[in-house]
């Protein structure tokens, strides 16, 4: 309900300054529309294909942020998954589809968890935020994938700042006649998961009662917080490493520079947007990929620069987020006063 | 002429009624003390003065001056000063700065250092301006927050629970300083729900019960017996004067012994505690007196099992039932429900855990269970524990300890900040818990308290224990908690 509203909301700023602007307002948001949700092609190539990626790492983000951890740092993750996947996919021609497939996404998974042993190790062993390191490294990662593509990785004409295409064999499988892969599939999967985790097993609690009361957690529930929010942190790393995989092995086929088009910060939204529900992330993962999408129709059709659409974007976080606080606010002020209407004991 | 005067104030939130039509004024120079349980509506009238929360209906006069729509900013600008219950310092910065920041004073430090000293040195309440909030004990924390208050040149102080965080003789001091400022011309207001408190600091009493007053008069005509009847209804305070339970069985062996355990310090009251020795046998209720600061936390989770002694021996038998001192932040998470808060403090053991899932819906039929036994009356176990009562909330963290049937009990200042009513509920479950067969071992800053329940009283003074004789007097204990050397 929320969603929706913040959702016209965003519509409205973008319509108002698109006319303000000199541009037709109708013929944008058209372009908008039939680029996101327009065609069977348009809803799955672009809409889809966009939202994979931010749901996986929004996934991740959920369970970060739900056991305490601020990964800020998706996008450097989802770039080490990549490059570990381009790696992979380059030499295993030999092998059979599924072991291939199983090869670059398990290496794209460790490459993510490795990228973020950093962040977790500067926190458990000498306290550094890991808004900090886990925000700076994605410089790293954008930096190292591009020194990758202009040296060892790049393809062997050495023209352009890219890999070789991956092997046949280490690529998704494609939905017939659409550039859909099954990784939406996996994104699906892991939403189900992550929500049979929090919602039933005794981990999953145990993490949301880190992210919420770390000290009760540990008095009252003798659990190590410090080790569970450090373990939060590295499954998300390794998650967003996994949609790097994801994304070179059913859309790239390769690595170059600007690969992702800012997926792991848009993720953070996403994350958020979602309330850290993993159903909410999938519905907010959709919402941003048609966002993305049909940005691109817009650009192409009705001029409009693509970036405007992050005008949307930002409204409709913005809404979200004062709704939030607002209901936030009214909750904090009933509880600081139902100690005002005490049911009378016996 | 009142200094501030409400009249007929209502407020609701939501469908709670907190304040139906309370009258309250506070004359120039007097102590008024507030009375009421958790939840009278003490806290919601004074923010109201302080323009904190606007009134639904009825008036505010500062002066004899209505006014209505009352700001923050206006309030203070008026000579109002609320010391809130929790404290509103930023502790990263210093003294002074903190003074700065709530004065609106110019941050040039050697100015700033000396008129913060001589504000809190006029104030009787000396502070180093230097000091980093972080590194003060709470009884100074509390101290600069009256002070930022004067800084603010603050004419009515309104006192949100002062002593709840102070030892006896620090409520002393503090007290005193409260009479020297109204001697000086100042009013204040002293919300407690400690009778002997009131009735010793304040020149006249409000009581507030569910956001009405009952009773309003001088403090020397009225008794506490009168008070307690104000603030619960007849038949109050029956509980508490029930004696001491026979203590020791003789056939059982001891459920807690330490020997010449050393503990490290922890926190910013943290002292180490060396070579602590203590047997507790099953039916005793062990209480320690100590003023803050001086090794019993460190004691008591020692033997609670949450923190590592360096050195000694420890013996307890588990299951363990631990209350904490801080149950918002260390006894349950405001943000869970209560079934989800149940489960958190529960043994693998227990029957919703199924292997490494839980059933939940077990979980909340125990819980709803729990709640209906200990008479904790609420909505259902699927609130959050935010929207509970502090006496409530402390009733689910001890309900839920005892409920695992536990061989030690180790408490942290079981009952702070509650009312009558749920102060008698945790003793009289503390007490079954012991003639239940198990060790209780409980620390109060209230030694009222600890005489009350304890079976046995070791004093805890500087890191050392020491046996106080049985039959203690009140003044015998005070002298051993604070001898030197």
């Amino acid at each position: 309900m929320v969603g929706a509203a913040a959702l016209l909301a965003g519509l409205t700023v973008l319509a108002a300054g698109l006319e303000l602007a000199g541009y037709d307002s109708g013929t944008a948001l058209g372009a908008l529309w039939s680029g996101a949700f327009g065609s069977w092609y348009a809803l799955t190539s672009a809409t889809l294909v966009r939202a994979v990626p931010l749901i996986l790492i929004g996934l991740g983000l959920a369970l970060a942020f739900r056991g305490g951890a601020f990964n800020i740092g998706g996008e450097g993750q989802f770039y080490a998954g990549a490059i570990a996947a381009t790696w992979i996919g380059l030499s295993v021609g030999g092998l059979p589809t599924p072991l291939a497939v199983a090869a670059v996404l398990s290496g794209a998974v460790l490459a993510g968890a490795v990228w973020v042993a950093i962040p977790v190790l500067l926190r458990v062993r000498f306290g550094v935020l890991e808004v900090i390191s886990t925000l700076l490294l994605n410089f790293v990662a954008e930096a190292l994938t591009s020194l990758l593509v202009q040296g060892p990785l790049q393809e062997s004409q050495r023209i352009y700042p890219q890999s070789d295409p991956i092997a046949e064999a280490a690529r998704l499988p494609l939905l017939p006649g659409t550039r859909l892969h099954a990784g939406l599939l996996l994104a699906l999967a892991g939403a189900v998961l992550l929500h049979w985790i929090f919602a039933r097993t005794l981990w999953g609690f145990r993490l949301r009662a880190v992210g919420l009361g770390p000290r009760a957690a540990e008095i009252a529930g003798r659990i190590d917080s410090r080790w569970m929010t450090a373990l939060a942190l590295a499954l998300s790393g390794a998650i967003a490493g996994l949609a790097g995989g994801v994304e070179v092995a059913g859309v790239s086929y390769g690595l170059f520079q600007n690969l992702s088009p800012g997926y792991g910060f848009t993720a953070i939204a996403v994350a958020l947007l979602g309330r850290l529900h993993p159903f909410g992330v999938v519905v907010a993962g959709l919402l941003f990929g048609a966002l993305e999408a049909g940005a691109g129709a817009m650009q192409r059709e009705a001029d409009v620069p693509a970036v405007a659409v992050y005008v949307v974007e930002a409204v409709v976080i913005l809404a979200v987020l004062l709704s939030e606080s607002a209901r936030r606010h009214g909750a904090a002020m009933l509880a600081s006063l139902s100690s005002v209407a005490p049911k009378a004991p016996g | 002429m009142p200094a501030l005067e409400l009249r007929g104030i209502h407020r609701s939130f939501g469908s709670v009624h907190a304040l139906r039509g309370a009258d309250f004024s506070l004359l120039p120079g007097e102590v008024h003390a507030l009375l009421g349980e958790n939840g009278a509506g003490k806290t919601t009238l004074m923010h109201i003065a302080a323009g904190l929360i606007q009134p639904d209906r009825g008036a505010v006069l500062i002066g004899g001056v209505p006014r209505p729509g009352l700001s923050p900013r206006t309030a203070r600008k008026l000579g109002i000063g609320m010391v809130h219950q929790h404290f509103t310092s930023v502790p990263a910065f210093t003294v002074a700065e903190n003074v700065a920041l709530g004065a609106g004073w110019p941050v040039a430090p050697d100015a700033l250092r000396r008129r913060v000293r001589k504000t809190s040195e006029r104030a009787g309440l000396p502070l180093d301006p230097d000091a980093r909030v972080d590194h003060l004990s709470v009884a100074l924390r509390q101290r600069l927050e009256i002070v930022k208050a004067l800084a603010a040149e603050a004419r009515i102080l309104l006192l949100d629970e002062p002593t709840a965080v102070l030892a006896p003789t620090e409520v002393g001091d503090l007290l005193r300083v409260i009479r020297r400022f109204t001697s000086q011309g100042g009013s204040a207001v002293l919300i407690t729900h400690k009778l002997d408190e009131a009735l010793a600091a304040a020149d006249r009493v409000t009581v507030l019960r569910r956001g009405q007053v009952m009773l309003t008069g001088p403090a020397a005509d009225t008794t506490a017996a009168q008070l307690a009847v104000a603030m619960i209804g007849e038949g109050a305070g029956d509980e508490r004067t029930e004696p001491p339970s026979s203590g020791a069985r003789s056939d059982a062996g001891p459920l807690v012994r330490l020997e010449g355990v050393d503990v490290a310090g922890e926190g910013e009251l943290g002292i180490t505690l060396r070579a602590a020795s203590l047997t507790v046998a099953a039916g005793e209720i062990v209480g320690i007196a100590a003023v803050e600061g001086n090794g019993q936390r460190e004691l008591l989770r020692a033997i609670a099992g949450r923190i590592q002694p360096l050195r000694g021996r420890r013996w307890v038998t588990e299951p363990i039932a631990f209350v904490p001192e801080d149950r918002t932040t260390e006894g349950l998470i405001p943000a869970m429900t209560l079934t989800e808060n149940v489960v958190l403090g529960s043994s693998s053991t227990e029957p919703w855990i199924r292997g490494r899932t839980v059933d939940w819906r077990t979980a909340e039929a125990r819980t709803a269970a729990l709640l209906e036994e200990l008479a904790i009356s609420v909505p259902g176990p699927w609130v959050p524990a935010s929207s509970l009562s502090g006496g409530n909330q402390q009733r689910v963290v001890v309900g839920r300890e005892l409920s695992r049937r536990p061989s030690v009990v180790v408490a942290e200042n079981p009952t702070r900040g509650l009312d009558i009513r749920a102060e008698a509920t945790i003793h009289a479950w503390l007490r079954r818990a012991a003639s239940d067969g198990a060790a209780i071992v409980f620390y109060s800053s209230d030694l009222d308290e600890v005489l009350a329940l304890a079976t046995r009283i070791v004093v805890a003074r500087r890191g050392t224990l020491i046996e106080a004789a049985p039959g203690a007097t009140r003044e015998e204990l005070g002298a051993l908690m604070l001898a030197s050397g």
